[in-house]
């Protein structure tokens, strides 16, 4: 880069003032505010041009460091975010080192805010004087380079994972993906059939699962979690914590004769993955076509594991294999990656948060997903749409809504539900031939074919009631046979409808997951008041986190179908993609770093680090910044009780000058 | 040769620093037989006159003590400054203000009235208030003007040097006039005491963690203080992160927090400020509510934070008033 600044060189300044075709000068009369800042000490050029943006605007940036030896630009224009780049460029094309350059916005928050002609004016002279007041003191800079670890690591394997790490596998990017749970497949792999096709969500998931587990670009830990990060864009550090499943993965050959063989003759524990619908033994695979397809043992349950005074029937079932080891411990793994993708899900709703519903106290009141079970031929009952008491349901309400659009629990339309309950709607009515009324608020169904999948569940016959269901209660003329009444006030008909029911579906909406508030933390994302992780930008960056190499996709960000799914998560590979594809990275120079003679030791700034940037050197006694983690956020410049923290282009100097420059009384002729 | 000529004056002053001079113990004969003192009203009998009639510049050093409220302040300090080649700033409150500034929180009517009306002991059914001039039996008395607010030495005079502290430790004394003595002098305004906070020279300094969050303030006497453990880590206001070192950490040493005379380093415009927003970030909830209750144990907030520099603060009073000579 050019320009070793030479010492005591007097300051020579240009100002350009753009008019932005009229959106700037039609407020600003840029005439007026170019000949006052010419008047200003150190000012050689001061000009206004049509669009300064434009290749003959940088070009008399470019001409003027040449003609008038200037070594100080000034431009007022639009955002920073837009052109501060293009000017940066100029300036550096010009021969001056980048950061000789300050911009001033004068559209964003002056032209367009403002309808006052002379105060606008006034405004554009204060904030153009400020610059040149700061600029003066301005000190070049280098851009540096990074270089990338070319891995990327996928937290959580549900569809969002899988299609993000397939994408990155098969362009020949290696990929950690880490799952908590025994298998991937999320909750995609939970559901019957998806809408508004009606394919069976396990034949198009499941292959995809599969190619993950065999791909060699791919290192599946599933059973782990993340637990610690450290480093920057392109050179993550990420201990990823493997729990021990007591099954060594390399030996067990998924052949299930353990679980055969297991002392518990009958599957006796909840199984999780059939949401307790069903039970599994202590050694179990969560589903038939499960990846990894390999036992895992819980410690919880298993009588070994417990007391040590088990027959231990699965290991001799096992045999030569000696995939069993009930001496394995947690594992702790150490990795470097350049980028990271967040795909850790949702949550839906817990439906006894709304007591009325009486979920948890009705039997036959049942969630959403816990019907997707049901309906599933791979599901505990096979596919065999029961109440609890083994009936043949014969009325049944689905409840859309549930848990969203709701002042009293979440406010956010969950997206999905509308669309999945008339999935179900039809699913019920196809299995059971019962008669299905479906309550609702509002019907949402946009996107591609949605609208006539509900045309096509409404010809079927199923009833649309539009009311918020108001209560669910036993029915009293019916002894305890279990049937229900569901009350709802049919808004389109202006009655209280009272339906009885065998059973209820509740269409639970979609939550943040808790569990995965430690991962926001770790990785260091913002969410919104609701939870949900939040995008950089929701137009024009939506999978980009404010983290220079995190990004995000899935229902992590908000709740969506599978297909935005899917979609947000090749995003996701792609941007990932970018940065390591790139090999190395620019830094921006506006960090921050200590002065080390000048530090106390005092450790004040350690914790205030949004970005964990800052470290205590035990052997100097001084904090010290790792300018590769600095984002120029300027919080511990200001915490700094002595001072000894400086920040690039926010020196104390610079913006004392610009203060200055911003305060002093104006004289407009 | 003629030895060199001191002087050493007193303004708003406790007479801390006078005794801090006293404090150089035998070395005082030492500086005695390197200099000739030429004013120094708490010691020795010299008049204003007799500094009068000295020319311009003759004083080698003024050493200057207490912040300045009056027009008598003015007129002195402003005849120092015409007869010393060095102007210097000795005590915090001729650096920064000092305790006496924390007056800068009211107005002039305000200190009077309470003093000469509203005190729990004034008896004063007349209200009399003292006047700068009165004539009494033909006699003419005069009182020095009582000014708006307190400054610190260099918002009145122009300034060559800084000796910090309430008062300044003999140690930090002696080296400012050895250098003063052998002509060994730092560039012009600087303060005559090391620029790293506190924090550096303190024993306690390895007990201080990382993330303090604090969640309670305590007042020292309201606590039994642990003689090693950082007093930060204790929920004791401790000003030596904000605050100059050169002291040998005295109070800390003492079972006792800094309280910040030695002033900010060169790098700090506003001691309380920074420290303020130092201590503020640590503090562990982060509901308003919560913040309040923590705050709401530290009773003097301004006479904490800007004990000795309310003066060369960035704070203004509600009311700007001008802080030149009225």
């Amino acid at each position: 880069m050019p320009t070793t600044p030479i010492k005591n060189e007097p300051v020579k300044i240009g100002y350009y003032i753009c008019h932005c075709g009229t959106n700037i000068a039609s407020v600003i009369d840029v005439d007026a505010v170019a000949k006052y800042i010419s008047k200003l000490p150190n000012v050689v050029v001061s000009r206004n041009y049509k669009y300064m943006c434009s290749d003959p605007g940088q070009k008399l940036i470019e001409d003027d460091i040449a003609k008038y030896q200037l070594n100080r630009i000034v431009v007022a224009a639009c955002s920073p975010l837009l052109h501060e780049t293009t000017f940066r460029n100029a300036t550096r094309k010009g021969g001056l080192n980048p950061f000789y350059f300050q911009m001033v916005n004068v559209r964003e928050h002056n032209a367009w805010v403002h309808s006052d002609r002379e105060q606008a004016t006034r405004k554009a002279i204060e904030l153009s004087r400020a610059a040149v007041e700061r600029v003066s003191l301005h000190k070049p800079l280098e851009i540096r380079k990074l270089p990338i670890n070319p891995n990327v690591l996928i937290v959580g394997g549900g569809i969002a994972g899988i299609h993000a790490a397939l994408v990155l596998a098969n362009a020949g990017k290696h990929v950690y993906l880490v799952e908590r749970e025994p298998t991937i497949g999320g909750h995609m792999a939970k559901f019957d059939k998806t809408f508004p096709t009606l394919d069976c969500a396990a034949c198009v998931l499941t292959p995809k699962m599969a190619a993950v587990g065999k791909h060699p670009n791919i290192t599946l830990w599933t059973y782990s979690d993340v637990v610690k990060v450290d480093g920057y864009v392109g050179n993550y550090k990420v201990t990823v914590r493997r729990r021990p499943r007591y099954v060594i993965e390399e030996l067990c050959t998924g052949c299930l004769e353990c679980i055969d063989a297991c002392i518990y003759k009958e599957p006796k524990f909840s199984d999780e993955f059939n949401l307790g619908l069903g039970k599994r033994k202590p050694v179990y695979i969560p589903f038939a076509q499960a990846i990894p397809s390999i036992a895992t043992i819980d410690a919880n349950t298993c009588i070994e594991l417990k007391t040590g005074k088990c027959k231990k029937t699965c290991v001799d079932a096992c045999g030569d294999r000696k995939a069993i080891d009930f001496k394995q411990k947690e594992e702790l793994k150490e990795i470097t990656v350049g980028a990271v993708i967040i795909t850790t899900g949702f949550k839906t709703f817990d439906a006894r948060r709304i007591l009325y519903y009486g979920y948890g106290v009705y039997p036959n009141v049942i969630t959403s997903l816990e019907a997707e079970r049901l309906l599933n031929a791979a599901g505990p009952t096979s596919g065999e749409f029961l109440t609890r008491d083994g009936r043949k349901p014969k009325q049944i309400a689905i409840i859309h809504c549930v848990g969203s659009r709701d002042e009293n629990t979440n406010k956010w339309c969950s997206r999905v539900c509308c669309l999945y309950s008339l999935k179900l709607a039809h699913l019920i009515h196809e299995r059971t031939e019962a008669e299905v009324f479906n309550f609702y608020i509002d019907m949402r169904t946009p996107g591609k074919s949605m609208e006539e999948f509900y045309n096509r569940v409404a010809e079927e016959g199923v009833n649309f009631v539009r009311g918020r269901v108001a209560d669910i209660y036993p029915d009293p003329s019916d002894g305890s046979t279990g049937h229900l009444v569901v009350q709802a006030e049919d808004t389109l008909l202006g009655k209280i409808l009272k339906v009885p029911v065998d059973m209820v579906v509740l269409s639970v909406g979609l939550e943040p997951d808790p569990a995965s508030e430690n991962i926001r933390k770790m990785f260091n994302l913002s969410c919104g008041s609701e939870g949900w992780f939040l995008e950089r930008h929701p137009k024009l960056a939506p999978v980009s986190s404010f983290n220079e190499g995190i990004f995000i996709a899935g229902c992590c960000q908000g709740p969506k179908d599978i297909p935005d799914t899917v979609a947000q998560a090749g995003a996701a590979a792609a941007e990932a993609f970018s940065i390591i594809d790139l090999g190395n990275i620019e830094i921006e120079p506006n960090t921050a770093y200590i002065i080390e003679s000048e530090c106390s030791g005092c450790k004040s700034c350690i914790p205030l680090c949004p970005y964990s940037a800052i470290s205590f050197d035990t052997e100097k006694h001084k904090s010290v910044i790792n300018e590769a983690l600095c984002k120029g956020c300027g919080t511990c410049v200001a915490a700094c009780p002595s001072g000894s923290i400086v920040q690039n282009l926010f020196e104390d100097e610079e913006i004392i000058s610009e203060i200055n420059g911003l305060l002093e009384p104006i004289e407009v002729k | 040769m003629a030895k060199p000529k001191i002087a050493i004056y007193w303004c708003s002053s406790c007479g801390g620093c006078e005794e801090a001079v006293v404090d150089l113990a035998e070395d005082i004969l030492d500086l005695v037989q390197k200099i000739d003192i030429v004013l120094w009203p708490v010691a020795m009998d010299f008049k204003k006159k007799d500094v009068e009639s000295m020319s311009d510049k003759s004083i080698v050093a003024t050493l200057l003590n207490g912040a300045i409220r009056t027009s008598e302040q003015e007129e002195m300090v402003h005849m120092l400054r015409r007869k010393s080649v060095y102007m210097i700033a000795y005590g915090a409150c001729s650096h920064l203000g000092g305790i006496p500034s924390l007056a800068n929180q009211f107005s002039r009517e305000q200190i009077l009235k309470f003093v000469y009306e509203d005190g729990p002991s004034d008896v004063n059914p007349e209200k009399t208030r003292p006047l700068p001039s009165y004539v009494d039996n033909g006699r003419d008395l005069t009182l020095p003007k009582f000014r708006n607010v307190v400054r610190s030495l260099d918002q009145v005079v122009d300034v060559d040097y800084y000796i910090p502290g309430c008062p300044p430790t003999p140690e930090i004394t002696k080296n400012a006039i050895g250098a003063l003595l052998e002509g060994k002098l730092p560039p012009k305004g600087t303060v005559l005491a090391p620029d790293i906070a506190l924090c550096d020279e303190c024993p306690r300094k390895e007990s201080k963690p990382t993330d303090l969050s604090f969640t309670e303030f305590w007042r020292p006497h309201q606590k039994e203080i642990d003689t090693e453990k950082c007093l930060l880590a204790q929920g004791i206001i401790c000003m030596g992160p904000a605050t100059r070192a050169g002291c040998g950490a005295l109070c800390t040493k003492g079972n006792m927090p800094c309280s910040g005379c030695f002033g900010p380093t060169s790098r700090v415009r506003d001691q309380g400020a920074k420290i303020l927003s130092s201590i503020c970030s640590n503090i562990a909830p982060k509901e308003d509510e919560q913040i309040d209750k923590v705050l709401a144990k530290i009773p003097d907030p301004v006479g904490t934070f800007y004990r000795y520099g309310l003066a060369h603060s960035i704070l203004r009073r509600k009311v700007s008033l001008p802080t030149n000579g009225e």
